[in-house]
């Protein structure tokens, strides 16, 4: 099959792929580039679990043709920490058993992040409403909810100190 | 994972995106890809060369012109949902936007790609239709006008020439007006079972005029004219009974979330809802 030659940027590096048109994100970032945080749940656009960023923003990337990123900057779940240390929803996640099985969690992540630099301070219906497009059939999404909020907190005063 | 492969070109401007479209017969249009790449998943849909209208500037946008909101085509369902512009003087499509799928679908999503992809089950046709908005085609011979009204012809069918893009949609400023958006989400898919739009003008205790637009019923989007001349020139009161004509002549669709029997019911108890809305949010 014919491939083309694209030049995609992940998670701050740029890497040159030969790849058939036809290839989804998803598929490139697991199966050419190594990285397998991003899940796929059901290929049918339908559950989030392969949420990525592209220019910052939550999109699916089971449904989304990795041509059609080139020149965009890819964000996935590897590239969330922060100088080598967790951020601060990977921590809460952590703290409050926001993960059972994990396979949701990178694409919560990715949702969550974009809600938290969108909207620093959002109310449990504004959260419920950001993660409308991402299921987990573990936890019941109560501790992801404290988790969250968790994480919410620990940024304020991240900001709170900083300033 | 696509099972067919096929050629993709991205072009830069419209010209040369018109140019690639019509120089193969299976050549298709990619927007958002939210409609387009699950039915090639299922192979649904085969084109043999899509070109992808995400690159070309310029078509991404929502901006005032005298008494019109334009919308460019590439604009996504979230940008709709959360523009300022929209939501103070043309709300019913923000309105429309919010309550399509999810939050990725929305990030994702296009007007253009929904109009052109014409779901019986969509929310932006039930509000285009009741807004009389106006269909921006661009074609290999120039571009043209298409009213809503005449846009939506069957399931999945529209006005739209195989070789034309869509490149805005204009509707109305409604600031005079009382719009409202109400849908019977589908509990799995999302779409509407029922999504009903009207727009309203209310004067001295009686309907001005009466626009609405129905989505989920029946294999395409339609204007509930019935209720209409019901409402024209009626006080508010008359909403019952004019909301009962909301599914007359229609021929409904049935599946087994919804029967056509119930569907047809649903309408008119949506409609009856939605204008009452309307009206009490109108200016009295
Ligand atoms: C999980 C899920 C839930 C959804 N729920 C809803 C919902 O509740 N309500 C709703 O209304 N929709 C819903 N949708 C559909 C969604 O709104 C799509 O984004 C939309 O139908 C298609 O827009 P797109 O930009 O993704 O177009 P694409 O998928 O890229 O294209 C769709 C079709 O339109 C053509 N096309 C695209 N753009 C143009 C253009 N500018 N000119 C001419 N032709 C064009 C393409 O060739 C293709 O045939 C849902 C989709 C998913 C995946
Ligand atoms: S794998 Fe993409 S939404 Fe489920
Ligand atoms: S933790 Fe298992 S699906 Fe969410």
């Amino acid at each position: 099959m014919k491939k083309e030659l694209i030049e995609l940027r992940v998670n701050g590096r740029t890497h040159e792929l030969a790849l058939e048109p036809s290839k989804l994100l998803l598929d490139t970032l697991r199966e050419d580039l190594q990285l397998t945080g991003s899940k796929r749940g059901c290929d049918d656009s339908s559950c989030g679990a392969c949420t990525v960023q592209v220019d910052g923003i939550p999109v699916l990337s089971c449904t989304l043709l990795a041509a059609s990123c080139e020149g965009q900057e890819i964000t996935t779940v590897e590239g969330v920490s922060e100088h080598g240390s967790l951020a601060a929803i990977q921590k809460a996640y952590g703290d409050w058993g926001g993960a059972q099985c994990g396979f949701c969690t990178p694409g919560f992540m990715m949702t969550v992040k974009h809600l938290m630099a969108e909207n620093p301070d959002p109310t449990e219906q504004e959260v419920r409403a950001a993660l409308s497009g991402n299921l987990c059939r573990c936890t019941g999404y109560s501790q992801m909810y404290e988790a969250i909020k968790a994480a919410i907190e620990a940024e304020q005063k991240g900001m709170a100190a900083a300033k | 994972m696509i099972p067919v492969n096929f050629d993709y070109e991205s072009p830069s401007t419209l010209a040369e995106a018109l140019k690639l479209l019509a120089s193969r017969e299976d050549a298709k249009v990619l927007a958002g890809g939210h409609s387009l790449l699950p039915a090639m998943k299922l192979r649904l849909a085969q084109p043999a060369l899509l070109v992808d209208i995400g690159r070309i500037a310029g078509l991404s946008y929502i901006r005032e012109s005298n008494d019109q909101i334009l919308v460019g085509a590439m604009t996504t369902h979230a940008d709709i949902a959360s523009s300022k512009l929209l939501q103070r003087s043309s709300p019913l499509l923000s309105q429309a936007a919010t309550q399509i799928g999810d939050t990725q679908v929305r990030n994702r999503g296009t007007i253009g790609g929904s109009l052109a992809q014409a779901h019986p089950g969509a929310d932006y046709p039930a509000a285009v239709l009741a807004l009389d908005a106006q269909i921006i085609a661009a074609g290999p011979s120039g571009e043209r006008v298409i009213a809503a009204t005449a846009f939506f012809v069957g399931m999945f069918t529209t006005a739209l020439r195989p070789d034309e893009i869509i490149t805005e949609v204009r509707v109305p400023k409604t600031e005079n007006e009382s719009v409202v958006y109400k849908k019977h989400h589908h509990p799995a898919s999302g779409y509407a079972v029922v999504g009903v739009a009207v727009r309203l003008k209310v004067s001295g205790g009686k309907i001005e005029s009466a626009a609405l637009g129905l989505s989920g019923v029946s294999q395409n989007a339609y204007r509930a004219t019935a209720v209409e001349k019901a409402l024209r020139g009626k006080p508010v009161a008359a909403i019952r009974e004019a909301a009962a004509h909301a599914a007359e002549n229609i021929e409904a669709l049935g599946d087994y979330y919804a029967s056509a029997e119930y569907r047809k019911h649903l309408a008119t108890v949506m409609t009856r809802r939605a204008l009452e809305q309307a009206a009490s949010g109108a200016a009295k």
